[in-house]
């Protein structure tokens, strides 16, 4: 067969992948949490053993305690952050009209933190914030995420899906590649899920700790040997953008625990 | 005093014979041999290396070399889980030639832009964003591929 040929094979091959590709559909979403074991399921919807409740418990002392102008988290929000809008929680990132960006919940409450405590600015996902954010999400856990990337949103949203589709590292490997087009199916020991954001940050059986999503998908990016976007670069705020817009309707577990 | 002098100068130069010979090993790891496609196979073996089976089964099996079995079923029982991604490797020497599963393990990716499969020995100039502790590599050599490909060559 000539060079022609090939080409010809090529042009046909990708159309066809691209006419038969998976894209997920409201109805299909599946959670992390359906590919658990019923006794990890149950560890994880009850609070008194999920092991991630610590650092949620962590979040809560953070939130009230007090900043350097005596006013804390819960001066604004209530106490217990009886104050949030559930349903506002569940739909970050949300856009900053004077940033002109995207703003995850960590830059949110960071910027809280900054703005109305007089706080020392975090580094993005240091424990302190990860807790924060832990236990912010945990308030509105069972919320659906929804996330609108109608509006200023949208170049962000489809950078994100940009990235989410380029193979990238020495394997050449893109996010869509797993949990897109192989979801469900086994690598190796571990069953490959839809690669969804509700439940973090989460509790990570294998390493014993809380995992944020960008860290979480820093290992991703480790695993087929690329090398990852800083945690808090653009690039991860538009994955995350990407992510949590995909699983819109999936109800918040904050803290989710996996392996 | 002049003989520590000189035995200084001998460990020097012993030194950097070493390390000279340590650099050019690694040089030469990271060397990559282009190989070409006629009609959806790699007829030449890779940088013209002789596999070996055995060597190349245990590779199938390595989570930091071939890891295969992320992937696919083979005849290796002592292994406990099999991946379900890709097709089961059984009988793979019946179905494709010596030449054809060189171009399948090499570079998946030339005969389906889109499949997860990972070229093993795919021209690491055309990957992006490589993690530097394997920037300029294939993931196997010349002859960790060569290996491989022999081992598949048993599976009748
Ligand atoms: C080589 C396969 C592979 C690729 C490519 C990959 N991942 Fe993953 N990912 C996994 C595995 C394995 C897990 C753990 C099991 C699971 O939840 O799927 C995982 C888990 C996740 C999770 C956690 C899901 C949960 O419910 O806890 C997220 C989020 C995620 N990946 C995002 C990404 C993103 C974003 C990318 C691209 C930068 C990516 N992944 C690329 C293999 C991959
Ligand atoms: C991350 C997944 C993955 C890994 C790792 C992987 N493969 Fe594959 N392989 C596939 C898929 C999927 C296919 C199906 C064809 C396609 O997608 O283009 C395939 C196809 C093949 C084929 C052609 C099979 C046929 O019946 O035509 C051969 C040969 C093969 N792989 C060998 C290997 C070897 C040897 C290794 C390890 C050195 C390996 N694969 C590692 C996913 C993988």
């Amino acid at each position: 067969m000539n060079m022609i040929n090939h080409k010809q094979f090529l042009i046909v091959s990708s159309m066809l992948s691209i006419f038969f590709s998976n894209v997920l559909h409201a109805s299909d979403l599946k959670s992390g949490y359906e590919y658990l074991t019923p006794a990890t399921q149950e560890m994880q919807d009850d609070e008194f053993a999920n092991p991630g409740m610590t650092a949620v418990e962590e979040g809560r002392t953070e939130f009230h305690r007090l900043g350097v102008n005596d006013k804390t988290c819960a001066t604004c929000h209530g106490e217990n952050g009886s104050k949030f809008n559930l349903k506002k929680i569940a739909s970050y990132p949300v856009y900053n009209k004077e940033y002109e960006k995207p703003f995850t919940l960590q830059e949110q409450i960071n910027f809280c933190g900054e703005e109305y405590l007089d706080n020392v600015p975090y580094v993005y996902d240091c424990t302190d914030l990860v807790e924060l954010e832990a236990y912010v999400r945990h308030l509105a856990r069972g919320e659906k995420v929804n996330v609108n990337i109608t509006g200023a949103l949208k170049p962000f949203y489809e950078k994100g899906k940009k990235l989410y589709n380029k193979r990238f590292g020495q394997m050449n490997m893109a996010c869509a590649v797993c949990h897109d087009q192989f979801a469900g199916q086994r690598l190796r020991g571990q069953v490959l899920s839809q690669g969804h954001s509700n439940g973090f940050p989460l509790y990570r059986l294998g390493s014993g700790k809380m995992t944020s999503l960008h860290g979480r998908m820093e290992e991703c990016f480790r695993s087929f040997r690329a090398e990852p976007f800083d945690r808090g670069s653009d690039e991860l705020i538009n994955l995350e953008l990407y992510l949590h817009s995909r699983g819109n309707g999936l109800p918040i577990e904050t803290p989710a625990i996996r392996y | 005093m002049q003989f520590t002098i000189s035995k200084q100068i001998v460990f020097v130069i012993v030194f950097s014979l070493l390390s000279i010979s340590a650099l050019s090993l690694s040089f030469a790891e990271q060397i990559f041999y282009p190989w070409k496609i006629e009609n959806y196979a790699i007829k030449e073996p890779l940088g013209g290396f002789t596999g070996n089976a055995q060597r190349g089964r245990k590779i199938v099996i390595n989570q930091d070399k071939g890891n295969c079995l992320a992937c696919h079923s083979l005849p290796i029982p002592e292994e406990s889980f099999h991946g379900t991604v890709g097709p089961p490797l059984h009988g793979i020497a019946s179905r494709l030639n010596k030449g054809q599963i060189r171009l399948r393990v090499a570079d998946e990716q030339k005969i389906n832009p889109f499949t997860i499969m990972p070229g093993f020995y795919k021209n690491p100039k055309e990957n992006n964003r490589v993690d530097d502790n394997f920037w300029g590599k294939p993931v196997l050599t010349a002859q960790e591929t060569e290996d491989v490909i022999t081992y598949l060559m048993t599976l009748k």
